[in-house]
């Protein structure tokens, strides 16, 4: 591809480039300023992910930008065509590595969706755990990062302490840290550990606190509120238009939630409100991302609170693994077993369109079976990707500056986006 | 979905529900533009979000005939559902009228069904490759392109003005 930037010629006398030394008095004159193109990434720190921005400059102002996204791309739709689909859920862990239950629980509901499976309300209660710790510990990030590249230190290290205590609290749930695995078409893959919720309710009053003194240090400070506020704007009919969900379409205005809006699992169970900002700014959004993780934890709370017990998978060995003693001591269960370790689950033909409230936005899961074991089409709809497409309409004609608010704020994913 | 039979009988191919209670209908491709206008615009419906597209290979489905189908989702905020709209090209002429000058959203998808299955959609204003580079050779999404297809990596290609840093030749 032919590079879409040009140079334009320098006009006149230019002492960058120029060999000879300028006239005497021309270098205190005036600071010399000229279009230039400079990339930004593939692997920058302020991008979240690996992506390249092609921003062509005048002074600091942008005149354009392009963003180049693939660097991470690694096939996901063609993976997942190609394997069972429980072997898919590996691949939809490491979408976005920061709320890995999240997408692998939105890709099993589009499956069970697909089978027509009602799966056992502890099930349902775990995943509504399990996600809602998730968005805690990615909003974490993605603030403290924020704080960080804003230059506040402090205000990352309490995000990342919380993160921590929270991430210690999956791994004893699921075995794993980031890429977790977790769910099961039908259910999830364990029960919750002993004295596990009471480890939680103290984590999560911890994370409150320390959430406080991220709030005592951002919300006010005169650096980030300078460099946030009225920074990267749009409005809440562009945001719709570019096809925005979540926090990000939130801070335009629009009380959308596809957690109040299609209520799944056992989401309407819950009292929580819908985090609004008014401006579309990214000061807006880091105050809804805020507000979330307090939602956060009260759904989280209130789970714990009236978790029922029963079964945590659906008891139908055409779909779940049968238990360990009828694999080892009956025929049927060795049979059931390698069918579904060899065949993978046979989902009837079909297609479905099914979404979910992940941290970042609606994901959304368009599925074609053909009734051979394996996903005929797999397509993921990433939040992050009509973000990043309206990056170049919010940033064009601001300053370089703001880029990186803007960019902190939209939490691009690159595992995601590019799938 | 029954305003758009009403106004345009002669768009809509086929309508369905899906198993999960999902409508589905299918335009002709040529009618897409005017449904997909009078989705966003009529008070009534306010379709405005544009949710995401995605194409279909068809190949070894038992109804492969034309071979691909683009998939468009489209949500009201206002109504508060999805809208599910299909559209069917053939291999020979895979081809649809593009929709970004009406949903700005459209854009980078209409670019990722270009990548990935080579459906080119008409008046999109920059219809490039999105994940893959511009050299790269086929469609991957194509159900005849190989799992395990490899291409030769490409050539550095030559930039005007660069610089580059101490230890370098100074020139690519």
């Amino acid at each position: 591809m032919a590079d879409s930037h040009t140079m334009p010629e320098a006009k006149g006398h230019n002492p960058d480039t120029d060999g000879s030394l300028p006239p005497e008095g021309e270098l205190e004159s005036h600071l010399q300023a000229k279009h230039m193109v400079i990339n930004m990434g593939p692997s920058h720190p302020a991008t979240h992910g690996t992506v390249r921005l092609k921003v062509e400059l005048d002074g600091e102002t942008i005149v354009k930008i392009d963003p180049e996204i693939g660097f991470l791309h690694r096939g996901f739709q063609k993976s997942c065509e190609n394997v069972t689909w429980t072997q898919c859920l590996p691949y939809t862990d490491r979408l976005n590595y920061l709320s890995a239950m999240m997408n692998n629980f939105g890709f099993l509901n589009a499956v069970e969706k697909l089978i027509g499976l009602e799966i056992p309300e502890r099930a349902q209660y775990i995943r509504v755990i399990g996600s809602e710790l998730h968005r805690l510990t990615d909003h974490l990030t993605c603030v403290g990062a924020t704080g960080l590249e804003m230059g506040g230190f402090a205000p990352f290290l309490y995000g990342m302490e919380a993160r921590e205590l929270i991430q210690d609290r999956v791994t004893e749930l699921t075995g794993a840290r980031l890429t977790t695995s977790f769910g099961r078409v039908g259910g999830i893959n364990r029960d919750l550990p002993d004295g596990w919720a009471d480890k939680v309710r103290k984590t999560l009053t911890r994370t409150e606190e320390l959430l406080a003194e991220m709030d005592g240090l951002l919300t006010r400070n005169r650096i980030f509120v300078d460099r946030t506020k009225g920074t990267g704007v749009i409005s809440a009919d562009d945001a719709i238009d570019f096809g925005w969900t979540g926090p990000a379409l939130r801070a335009s205005g629009v009380a959308h939630d596809l957690r109040k809006a299609h209520p799944y699992w056992v989401y309407e169970r819950f009292d929580f409100d819908i985090a609004v900002g008014e401006h579309g700014d990214n000061y807006d959004r880091y105050l809804v991302r805020m507000e979330e993780m307090r939602q956060s934890i009260r759904i989280i709370r209130q789970a714990l609170d009236t978790i029922p017990a029963g079964p945590i998978i659906v008891d139908d060995w055409r779909i779940a693994l049968p238990p360990k003693p009828e694999v080892y001591g009956t025929i049927e269960g060795v049979m059931a077993h390698f069918k579904l370790v060899m065949e993978g689950i046979q989902v009837p033909p079909g297609e479905i369109y099914d979404a979910t409230e992940a941290s970042n936005g609606e994901l959304g899961w368009y599925l074609v079976s053909d009734g051979r074991g394996r996903p005929y089409k797999v397509h993921v709809r990433a939040p992050g990707f009509p973000v990043l497409a309206a990056v170049p309409h919010i940033i064009e004609g601001k300053m370089l500056a703001d880029l990186i608010p803007t960019f902190d704020t939209i939490n691009m994913i690159g595992g995601e986006v590019e799938q | 979905m029954d305003r758009v039979s009403a106004h345009f009988p002669e768009a809509v191919v086929e309508r369905y529900v899906d198993r999960a209670g999902g409508a589905w209908a299918v335009i002709h491709a040529d009618s897409l533009p005017k449904v997909a206008t009078l989705l966003k615009n009529d008070p009534e419906l306010e379709f405005k979000l544009f949710g995401s597209m995605d194409g279909v290979d068809r190949l070894h489905l038992a109804e492969n005939d034309p071979r691909f189908e683009v998939v468009y989702i489209l949500y009201s905020l206002k109504r508060n559902e999805h809208v599910r709209l299909k559209v069917r090209v053939s291999e020979a002429q895979p081809v649809i009228p593009s929709l970004t000058p009406l949903y700005r959203g459209a854009n980078w998808w209409e670019r990722l069904v270009w990548d990935f299955y080579g459906i080119r959609f008409d008046g999109h204003p920059d219809l490039r490759r999105i994940l893959l580079y511009e050299e790269f050779q086929g469609h991957p999404l194509r159900k005849d392109y190989a799992l395990r297809d490899r291409q030769p990596l490409i050539p550095e290609r030559p930039i005007k003005d660069i610089f580059r840093g101490p230890g370098t030749s100074g020139h690519s």
